[in-house]
């Protein structure tokens, strides 16, 4: 293959890849916020303890954790299909991601709560901030690092699972890995395809670490 | 301002019960500065945490400012505890704000517009003298600054009354006196109900009114200082005024003499002795400045058995000093064990007497 054939699919693929990246970092960052955030309230002791909810919780998220990416995308194309219409595609793909990632970030937004100091919730109550006010301007707002690390990392997992969905035709870098760089053994493909990702972990990782070095005060 | 009544909490842990407050009665006059003194674990925190129901207890009456704060619901409650400021032992203050930020925290938890809000956020810092470091993050300022905030804080909702937990136990000497001075200006120019738990006898020193002794969930002892002081083996004047050990002798008595005010300017151990012709021993004591007032403690020796020293005694508590006896050799029962440890209001062994 040539340079000129190679960069327009390169060019497409990386888009994909973006793509897909994108939509289900916004979705999981909604969706495992939500999520740890009520593991913290929900825990014995939290703003608003129900230990059932949160046992109950806690299981969903470990079930959705055990189930490695591969497996979870190809099990629940019934669920994306009824979503999105189709279970192929870049957009398709965006719906595995973001289950798989929800539980995963919403452990890592577990850990970031925990982390705030209890004396400064308990300064707040003593205040007459009510639950809201301190789940938002206490909890959230002192988090902030540790919410934007942790998403850093999820980010990067997702760049990775990304590159599998491109097995069952999700499109992306993994696609043309696989297509090209594997199955007709084009080690310029291959190659080019690996400088991409590394290049764009990097980046993700060095926009990350700028924006906690930004957002940390202490 | 602050009506504790019949308090009692109870942590309750996988089988095991610890009651850290049982059965406390307290009252916190308006405008007046009110210490509870005692070690770790004697229950002053929850009880501090109870005013505000931080904790809630399992019984009794707390009453701020005639408001009886545990029949209040959710909200009521919230407001409530807006009008009650507190401050930490490590200060509670928001990481990710500035120093102006965190003060304007309590302001926009009550709704107060923008530039309202701007406006006393300014003032207030100006009223704890943090004015320049307005735009710092608490991680740049010194431990006695970060205090300053906490107190600028809580004073946002004008509050009537100050909770103040271990304030200035993470603070070294200097800062800690400088933030008690703080506090005793708020209280005498805002007229600030102060209530303060701490385990330094000289926080109660230099800033109280008021104070109550707690052990084990009880309180002990409790009054105004100055009344305590000049109280008979009162555990606050042992702790205040350390002396050791008397040694008795037979024949002579052994007396504490506590003197307040114009007392302590009066030569009365000399004229004592050119009255009655007697030799009088000096075996320690000290002069403390407390709450304005000079209050003093000197044990002395006098010749003769008790009983022959009536008059002399008498002369002394006619003076106005408060008197309290050691016994002799011969009667040791009765007489106050004075506890040798140099903190002996947080002393578990020491027994009021």
């Amino acid at each position: 293959m040539t340079w000129d054939e190679m960069v327009p699919l390169l060019r497409q693929g990386t888009l994909e890849t973006l793509q897909m990246t994108v939509w289900s970092t916004l979705f999981t960052a909604l969706g495992g916020t939500l999520l740890g955030v009520l593991l913290v309230l929900t825990e014995r002791g939290g703003l608003l303890p129900v230990p059932a909810v949160n046992k109950v919780l806690g299981a969903i998220v470990n079930i959705g954790r055990s189930l490695p990416f591969v497996i979870l995308m190809m099990a629940i194309i019934p669920f994306t299909r009824a979503l999105v219409g189709t279970s192929i595609g870049t957009q398709a793909a965006i719906v595995p991601l973001t289950l798989s990632a929800i539980p995963f970030y919403a452990r890592l937004v577990e850990t970031a709560l925990r982390e705030v100091d209890p004396g400064v919730v308990a300064a707040a109550q003593a205040m007459g901030a009510s639950r809201g006010q301190i789940i938002w301007k206490v909890l959230l707002r002192e988090a902030r690092p540790g919410l934007v690390a942790g998403l850093t990392v999820t980010v990067i997992a997702l760049i990775g699972y990304s590159a599998m969905a491109g097995a069952i035709g999700g499109g992306g870098l993994g696609d043309l890995a696989i297509r090209y760089g594997y199955q007709r053994f084009e080690t310029g493909m291959m190659l080019a395809i690996l400088v991409l990702l590394i290049a764009l972990v990097q980046v993700v990782q060095s926009l990350g670490d700028l924006a906690v070095r930004r957002l940390t005060h202490k | 301002m602050i009506q504790i009544e019949k308090l009692r909490k109870v942590y309750r842990t996988r089988g095991r019960e610890v009651t850290a407050v049982d059965g406390v009665d307290l009252t916190v006059r308006e405008g007046e500065v009110f210490g509870v003194l005692g070690r770790s674990g004697a229950g002053k925190s929850t009880l501090l945490r109870c005013v505000n129901l931080l904790e809630r207890p399992d019984a009794g009456r707390v009453l701020v400012d005639g408001q009886d704060l545990p029949a209040l619901s959710g909200g009521e409650l919230r407001r409530a505890r807006r009008r009650i400021g507190m401050i930490h032992q490590h200060f509670g203050l928001l990481s990710s704000r500035t120093v102006a930020g965190n003060v304007a925290f309590p302001l926009e938890v009550m709704g107060v517009p923008r530039a309202e809000r701007a406006e006393r956020v300014a003032e207030l810092l100006e009223l704890v003298g943090l004015t320049e470091h307005a735009r710092a993050y608490p991680a740049q300022i010194s431990g006695g600054q970060k205090q300053r905030v906490g107190i600028a804080r809580a004073l946002a909702g004008r509050p009537k009354v100050l909770l103040s937990d271990e304030a200035t136990s993470a603070l070294d000497p200097e800062t800690t006196a400088s933030i008690l001075e703080l506090l005793r200006d708020l209280n005498r120019r805002l007229g600030l109900t102060i209530l303060l738990i701490t385990h330094e006898m000289d926080v109660v020193k230099r800033i109280c009114d008021s104070v109550a002794i707690m052990r084990d969930g009880r309180v002990v002892e409790s009054g105004p200082v100055r009344e305590l002081l000049l109280r008979p083996g009162s555990e606050l004047a042992r702790g205040l005024f350390p002396l050791p050990d008397p040694v008795l002798r037979a024949g002579t008595t052994v007396v504490d003499v506590t003197f307040e005010g114009d007392g302590a300017d009066r030569p009365f151990v000399s004229t004592l002795a050119r009255t009655y012709s007697i030799d009088v021993n000096i075996l320690g004591g000290a002069v403390e400045e407390i709450g304005g007032t000079r209050i003093g403690r000197l044990r002395i020796e006098l010749p003769g058995e008790p009983d022959v020293n009536a008059a002399q005694l008498a002369h002394l508590r006619e003076a106005g000093l408060a008197v309290e006896i050691h016994g002799t050799a011969g009667d040791a029962p009765g007489a106050p064990a004075t506890d040798p440890a140099t903190d002996p209001a947080t002393d578990e062994e020491a027994p009021v007497s």
